[in-house]
């Protein structure tokens, strides 16, 4: 399994640009929350603490707002992009983001475009492209190089799709 | 050749560049993906000619890659944590007998209670083994590290522990050169035993010695380690000649030369700690570090000369000897031995525990003030030890100790609903 976070960083090295993907340091059983996480930059990193005040927050189970704090140190400037066919304010988070500036929190349907797609539930290459309509911190084509780094052959193929249908998506709301 | 490439990748590549003859492969987390891209590369043809042994345990793993290497085959393995435990005698017997073996250990915490995060317990419990041990900072340095590990192992016949801290390094996606094969092949030659179990020639390896020689063997021993503090410097010269970076050699130092108060540590955490550093520097502070690559052989007067200018050490360490302090710090005692300077040890980073920027800035604050005690936990939660001392002094039927913990983080820990 390839998690958005590695997949990230190989777009984001694909720019020419410094990335470093790192797995979650939680609890390893099934269905405990994961967390991973990607730092971006134009120099070395050196730095090897988890992500604690990120930049763009990606979460794929929404479900975890009623478990975990999963905003927390999210800068006040910062994006967040959910894995959801509903809306945003149908997520009982508003107070939760009320800092963050207008369109910085956007949702996206990334499953069901990669049953559509992929025919599984593999959403990561969905919330990349969609990603990049929301935040600009990877340009879409880099994450469709990352994609065919990793998948080859088909499988990629359908991955591109369901990232571009992703990216569609958000820049059409 | 620059990859976007997990650490774990990189290594794998980075051993096959080597042309290892013999891998003996035994999955325990956080190595596992190592022997597995290893193995995908034998079975692929790509790794050739090379045979890949799957074994029933990590007592196997190593006991395979002494019975090749002394056959005169290139013989490698990779292990962790308990793995490396189970393997402990093969070990001893791997250095006793001369045999040089390349080990990664992809540094993790050792149970009870059962942990499979970082920290440097494993590697620490056989730093006395009589193996070269070289530790990591970066997967960039993983991978340059396991080149001259080859060349130093077979120049000495010694075997070669390279340890890299589990999943901070061996899980993450970073950019990594990946040398290509004429460099590789330029730097390290074929490998040339200077033991061999021939059928066509037959010796014995592995004479019992008693009393009247043992001595000298173990002497001997130690004597071979001293050459390796003279060899592993020129290796890592050479390197940088034929790749054309710095990597390896006994330590290194970061903006220590005028330091006052000098940080000493090993593997992938002086990252942060650089970056830390760097901030305190522009706030006026007089601070760096050391980066101890090698830990055996001990950089002793390396690291002595690297500490006389400086008024304090810290020595910040992800293993604990338990009933004692720092593992670490007692080596660097010894190289500092006689110096008027407080010497901080510091346990961090255990059983995975993030070490923050925030945490080492204190840390470092309060050195700097001299207000550290002699040993120190980084970030340790005072209350939940207390509260299971509270526990054992109140009732004989106490429990377990990692249960009770567990059970009161479960009740501290707020859920919050947003």
């Amino acid at each position: 399994m390839v998690s958005a976070a590695e997949m990230l960083s190989v777009a984001a090295f694909e720019e020419g640009r410094f990335a470093q993907a790192m797995p979650s340091f939680g609890s390893e059983r099934m269905g405990a929350p994961v967390v991973s996480f990607c730092r971006i930059d134009d120099r070395e990193i050196r730095l090897r603490e988890p992500v604690l005040e990120p930049d763009a927050l990606i979460v794929q189970d929404p479900t975890l707002f009623q478990a975990i704090d999963v905003f927390g140190g999210l800068s006040s400037s910062g994006y967040v992009l959910i894995n959801t066919g509903r809306r945003a304010d149908q997520l009982g988070i508003s107070q939760a983001v009320a800092h963050l500036p207008a369109g910085h929190v956007r949702t996206v349907p990334a499953t069901e475009l990669a049953m559509k797609y992929v025919q599984r539930p593999v959403p990561n290459a969905a919330l990349l492209g969609a990603l990049a309509a929301v935040s600009g911190v990877i340009e879409l084509e880099s994450v469709v190089k990352a994609i065919e780094d990793k998948f080859p052959g088909p499988i990629g193929e359908a991955n591109i799709q369901a990232a571009h249908a992703a990216f569609d998506s958000v820049r059409a709301h | 050749m620059l990859k976007q490439v997990e650490g774990s990748q990189a290594v794998a590549e980075a051993i096959a560049l080597c042309r290892p003859e013999v891998i003996c492969a035994y999955p325990i987390t956080p190595q596992t993906h190592i022997v597995e891209d290893l193995g995908g590369m034998v079975k692929g043809g790509d790794l050739a000619p090379c045979e890949f042994i799957n074994v029933e345990s990590e007592f196997a793993a190593l006991s395979v890659a002494i019975g090749a290497s002394a056959a005169g085959t290139r013989s490698y393995t990779a292990t962790a944590s308990q793995g490396l435990l189970f393997m402990a005698e093969a070990v001893y017997n791997a250095s006793g007998l001369g045999l040089p073996i390349v080990m990664t250990v992809g540094n993790r915490a050792i149970g009870a209670p059962i942990n499979i995060w970082n920290d440097q317990t494993d590697s620490m419990s056989m730093r006395d083994a009589g193996w070269i041990q070289l530790y990591a900072e970066s997967n960039q340095e993983a991978v340059d590290l396991h080149i001259q590990a080859f060349r130093i192992a077979e120049v000495l016949s010694l075997p070669v522990m390279v340890c890299m801290d589990g999943f901070i390094l061996t899980h993450a996606y970073e950019r990594v050169d990946i040398p290509d094969q004429g460099q590789v092949d330029e730097f390290l030659p074929a490998f040339e035993p200077r033991q061999v179990l021939d059928p066509n020639k037959p010796i014995s390896i592995g004479a019992m010695v008693g009393p009247d020689a043992f001595t000298e063997v173990r002497y001997l021993a130690h004597h071979k380690q001293m050459q390796a503090l003279e060899l592993i410097p020129k290796v890592a010269d050479e390197f940088n000649s034929v790749f054309g970076r710095a990597a390896g050699g006994l330590l290194a130092g970061y903006r220590n030369e005028d330091a006052e108060t000098v940080v000493v540590t090993l593997g992938s955490v002086i990252g942060t700690m650089e970056e830390v550093i760097d901030e305190m520097r522009e706030a006026g502070s007089k601070i760096g570090a050391v980066s101890i690559r090698s830990f055996r052989p001990f950089p002793l007067e390396a690291l002595r000369h690297a500490l006389e200018p400086s008024k304090r050490i810290v020595v910040f360490e992800k293993c604990l000897a338990v009933g004692l302090g720092g593992v670490v710090a007692s080596n660097v005692r010894m190289a500092s031995h006689g110096m008027a300077k407080p010497v901080y040890s510091v346990i961090g980073g255990l059983g995975g525990r993030a070490i923050t920027q925030a945490s080492l800035r204190q840390l470092f604050q309060a050195a700097e003030q001299d207000t550290l005690e002699g040993l120190h936990f980084l970030d340790l939660n005072q209350d939940v030890v207390n509260r299971q001392i509270e526990r054992e002094e109140g009732s004989r039927r106490s429990g377990s100790v990692a249960e009770n913990i567990l059970r009161d983080i479960g009740l501290v820990a707020t859920a919050k609903v947003g």
